[in-house]
């Protein structure tokens, strides 16, 4: 891909080629490539490794529902779809997300001074429709990602022990941890960016008028 | 034997926000150097990651860490234009303070304070958190990480209004940006994988 062309982050976030924003993204090609290398290794991998397309695109449609970014959740969705089993997948996450549904970061600290900033929140666990529906494996994933989503700082050996316990690998939990940690940056570019690009042409305006 | 988790022993558990030189020990099992292949080595990007028990666990997907990584460097190293590297620091280290990660604040409070020299502002930062009163300029860069870095994001119009009121231009403001959002992605690898161990 060359940078005349649109990258996943670009068509995320609206960015059309020769905008403004399109201009900034140029002065930081690096950070543009890599990301898009990033979102590759991940979507499109040369290895798929013992991480399914199904698996990948389940937990992505997860994290982006519960970050309450729709535009990016129905990309994934639309991906999700074209995978065995993927409209039915897609309808039990949705059922998920209002399960799951909270604002973060919360979660309690390793005791000591930092123990008065503890905040309780959500310990979200799959539901008992979904879990019948669900491999183990999948529903570990669900129960991960909602933890590294919102309350990282509570993360454990427990939680990892339970992943391996589902099925996960230990190279298996590298993917996954990449996976939800990179959309947490995707997303935030993206939201970024587009406040951005919207305040740009808010100035625009002003400035015309 | 490595499907299994790991436990380590670590008398006096870090348990407070520091800018001392803390150290990382892993969950999971880190690849071997033996182990290692051309892939796993271009992933590593810089050959002395080896020595990293966080590199060496993270080269079992050597692709994402390789992409993973330059993504980093430009973001926090390509100064040629755009936010001082002082305060792309500081967005890390916001970011860090937000979610949690006491070791990726430890690392990213100290390089704010060397490329600052404004190290007790920066404690301020770990010890007070996140309302310490900075000075407009270092608050504004603050409130817009943390405001990114919530879930969902609560950054938009207010948070850009204050950064270009403290002077940033938006090359400026996406460097914010890149860098706060980048911290929510290493946040969650350090805080996940493993867990900080005191300072020698």
């Amino acid at each position: 891909m060359t940078l005349q062309n649109r990258d996943i982050i670009d068509f995320l976030a609206g960015i059309e080629p020769g905008s403004r924003l399109d201009g900034l993204r140029a002065q930081r090609p690096e950070t543009r490539l890599n990301a898009q290398k990033s979102h590759e290794a991940l979507f499109e991998p040369e290895h798929w490794g013992s991480v399914t397309p199904a698996e990948r695109f389940a937990a992505a449609v997860f994290v982006a529902g519960l970050h309450k970014a729709p535009d990016i959740a129905n990309f994934y969705s639309s991906k999700l779809r074209d995978e065995a089993h993927g409209p039915e997948l897609v309808a039990i996450i949705g059922a998920e997300l209002e399960v799951g549904d909270t604002t973060g970061p919360y979660g309690h600290y390793p005791v000591g001074p930092l123990s008065r900033e503890d905040k309780p929140g959500l310990v979200y666990e799959v539901s008992g429709e979904s879990r019948n529906l669900l491999d183990p494996k999948l529903s570990a994933a669900l129960e991960h990602i909602h933890l590294l989503v919102f309350r990282p700082r509570e993360a454990s050996a427990g939680a990892l022990q339970k992943l391996l316990d589902a099925g996960w690998t230990t190279t298996g939990i590298v993917t996954l941890s990449q996976l939800v940690a990179f959309l947490a940056f995707q997303i935030r570019v993206v939201t970024g960016l587009k406040a951005l690009a919207a305040s740009s042409a808010a100035i625009g305006q002003v400035a015309q008028a | 034997m490595t499907e299994t988790v790991i436990h380590p022993a670590i008398e006096n558990r870090p348990n407070a926000f520091t800018q001392a030189e803390i150290g990382w020990t892993p969950w999971l099992q880190p690849l071997e150097e033996v182990e290692l292949t051309e892939r796993h080595w271009a992933g590593l990007v810089d050959a002395s990651r080896a020595k990293s028990p966080y590199f060496m666990l993270l080269a079992r997907d050597p692709d994402i860490l390789g992409a993973r990584t330059k993504t980093d460097k430009d973001i926090f190293y390509n100064v040629l234009a755009g936010l001082p590297r002082a305060e792309r620091e500081l967005a890390a280290t916001a970011a860090s303070r937000a979610n949690g990660c006491i070791f990726c604040a430890s690392v990213h409070s100290r390089f704010a304070s060397h490329h600052s020299k404004r190290t007790e502002d920066v404690q301020r930062l770990l010890d007070e958190g996140l309302q310490a009163d900075l000075g407009s300029r270092w608050n504004a860069v603050v409130e817009a990480s943390v405001a990114l870095t919530a879930t969902p994001s609560q950054f938009g119009a207010d948070e850009i209004r204050r950064l270009r009121e403290e002077g940033l231009d938006d090359l400026e403001i996406a460097d914010v940006i890149h860098g706060a959002a980048f911290f929510n992605w290493a946040n969650r690898l350090m805080l996940s994988l493993g867990e900080p161990t005191p300072a020698a």
